[in-house]
């Protein structure tokens, strides 16, 4: 290269260049935990990854172009179009598709150094260590994430899938064989067999954490993975003694921690609890009382009738949820809430933290069909209206308008904030059918005398509505 | 003792380095959650440099280039899409300063709808 001997390939110029990129990225977090300089942080952050990853080719070890054009290429041409193709209610599984593909390089990373070192012979025993941790949790990372695509992407049915009580044994003994064949390796054993084998014992764990956990707590399991990689990125860049790699990791660890914790949080749930994957147990359970409990209560009305009951509102709050964005029914939603505005209704949404798939989804999604920000209330804003209200129309929300939270201390899901929807004057759910939402728990809200329920396809029953709206 | 000192130079970075994740992520509101999810997940596609480092060393024989080119367009994807991804994000949230015209326009739906798909 041109450039060979140059001041451009000494190490601490690449140094500086490292420590730039990170400072752009501490930068860039910073800005993206505000909302008025969240898109600049991300552009800052970019620009630092930008940085290092040119940095890095400057090294003069560089070499193997055609391997790096090759596979840049290859990750350019299937990450740009899926980024810019992906439809806004996707994008929880998106999310856990590039977070899976991350845990993926990190494994192979290990493996082609393990292979490299030929079993890492000759390689301080830390940096095997490092290796090896990063070779276990990057491979629970892609597949956890994998299954969690899968789940979202409804290839894998989104109710827990469970072995039952042998589940916890089953973890914990490919967690073991996976350490186990870590500390044979790390011992001095150079045997490929073994780490094809704990790469195996990974996979399987990975699989076997995800499957379990029900749709609901997906979110959470998905930005728990994503701190999982960034650790497993730091161990990374501590086996390759390479500082971007170690602060960039690093950060997203401690970061993806704090941010698993707060949407635990929001969710009235306890990260252990969802990892035990005990919700959907305990849930069917108290399920199936609530259904005995109340059975044949419900009443149900048509698309006619809906209308009818909104034309004559004076205050409509509509309360989207998961249902909504499976549907794509936000521009549905949209032209009803138009309709509502011609006849002089006041429509406003409410807006569950959690509402959706991840927080801030709905949001999302009903700014991408041009709802008007100030229409949008979030939770604290919107309860003490619910009382004004004549009519609130749930599409697709379930869990968060449960009042069992306020009501039933033996419910798993007591004492989650919901939106107190029972309090207006009257209710209409639209939904597909009674199975219960994602926590698996019956709905009270559902059997309550002034609800009634109309069963359907978000988007076709919010068309329906609409077209009687018109013709009243 | 190079080594030794490597490793603890190493570790002290990785130390503040956490402590600087943590304090930067301390407060976020609810709604952007997604998009710091999403953000964070970018950057830990720096692993990318990673497989970078390492297909540069000799050595390497055919199943090891491979690997190293999947991991390499796996690191890609993750940063790539990520940055994307997460701009495509936000730029939803940026629409606050259209509610004037959209308020006077109350009238007159049909252009509004294709307008989020084609993005």
């Amino acid at each position: 290269m041109i450039l060979a001997s140059s001041f451009l390939q000494e190490q601490s110029f690449l140094d500086v260049l490292y420590i730039i990129a990170f400072a752009l990225f501490i930068q860039g977090l910073r800005g993206l935990s505000g909302p008025t300089t969240a898109v600049r942080g991300n552009r800052i952050a970019a620009v630092g990854m930008l940085i290092a990853v040119v940095a890095t080719l400057l090294n003069k070890h560089e070499g193997n172009w055609g391997l790096i054009v090759l596979g840049v290429a290859l990750g350019t041409a299937v990450g740009v179009p899926a980024a810019r193709q992906v439809k806004m209610t996707a994008m929880p599984q998106m999310v856990a598709l590039f977070n899976g593909v991350g845990g993926g390089a990190v494994f192979l990373i290990s493996w082609s150094e393990f292979r490299l070192t030929h079993g890492y012979s000759g390689v301080a025993t830390y940096i095997t260590v490092f290796s090896l941790f990063a070779a276990i949790v990057g491979s629970v990372s892609f597949w956890g994430s994998n299954i969690a695509f899968g789940k979202l992407q409804e290839i894998i049915p989104g109710r827990p899938i469970s072995l039952g009580g042998a589940q916890q044994i089953v973890n914990l003994v490919l967690l073991i064989l996976a350490v186990a064949a870590a500390i044979d390796i790390a011992a001095g054993d150079h045997s490929q067999g073994i780490f094809i084998g704990l790469l195996v014992s990974a996979a399987l764990l990975g699989n076997a954490v995800v499957l379990p956990i029900g749709g609901a707590d997906m979110p959470v399991v998905i930005s728990m993975l994503n701190a999982f990689t960034g650790l497993s990125a730091a161990a990374t860049g501590i086996a390759l003694n390479n500082t971007a790699l170690i602060v960039a990791g690093m950060i997203v660890g401690a970061s993806g921690s704090i941010l698993t914790n707060l949407m635990a949080v929001a969710m009235n749930r306890s990260i252990p609890a969802i990892i035990a994957g005990g919700f959907g147990g305990g849930g069917a359970v108290a399920g199936a009382e609530g259904a005995g409990e109340h059975a044949g209560a419900v009443k149900s009305t048509s698309a006619a009738d809906a209308a009818i009951q909104l034309a004559y509102a004076s205050r409509v709050v509509i309360v989207p949820g998961y249902g909504m964005a499976v549907a794509q029914a936000q521009h549905a939603v949209r032209e009803l809430t138009k309709e509502l505005e011609k006849r002089g209704v006041e429509v406003s949404y409410a807006i569950h933290p959690v509402a959706g798939r991840m927080p801030g989804h709905m949001n999302v999604l009903l700014a991408e069909a041009d709802v008007p920000y100030d229409q949008l209330k979030e939770m604290d804003e919107a309860n003490p209206e619910f009382q004004r209200t004549d009519v609130s129309l749930v599409i697709g929300a379930n869990d968060v308008t449960n009042p069992a939270a306020k009501n039933t201390p033996s419910s798993p899901i007591y004492g989650m904030p919901i939106l107190e929807v029972a309090d207006s004057h009257s209710v209409i759910v639209i939904k597909r059918s009674m199975n219960p939402g994602f926590a698996g728990i019956e709905n009270e809200l559902y059997y309550d005398p002034k609800t009634a329920m109309l069963f359907g396809d978000a988007k076709t029953a919010v068309t329906e509505i609409t077209a009687e709206l018109a013709e009243l | 003792m190079i080594l030794a000192s490597t490793l603890t130079t190493n570790l002290a970075i990785l130390v503040l380095a956490g402590f600087i994740g943590f304090v930067v992520i301390s407060k976020v509101p609810n709604t952007l959650h997604t998009p710091l999810m999403s953000g964070t997940n970018a950057i830990h596609g720096i692993v990318l440099l990673g497989g970078l480092l390492i297909v540069g060393l000799s050595g390497n024989g055919t199943f090891n280039k491979i690997i190293l080119v999947i991991a390499i367009a796996f690191g890609t994807i993750n940063v790539v899409g990520g940055f994307l991804v997460t701009d495509r994000m936000l730029e939803m949230f940026k629409s606050k300063p259209k509610q004037p015209a959209e308020k006077a326009g109350a009238g007159a739906p049909p252009d509004e709808h294709g307008g989020g798909d084609a993005k």
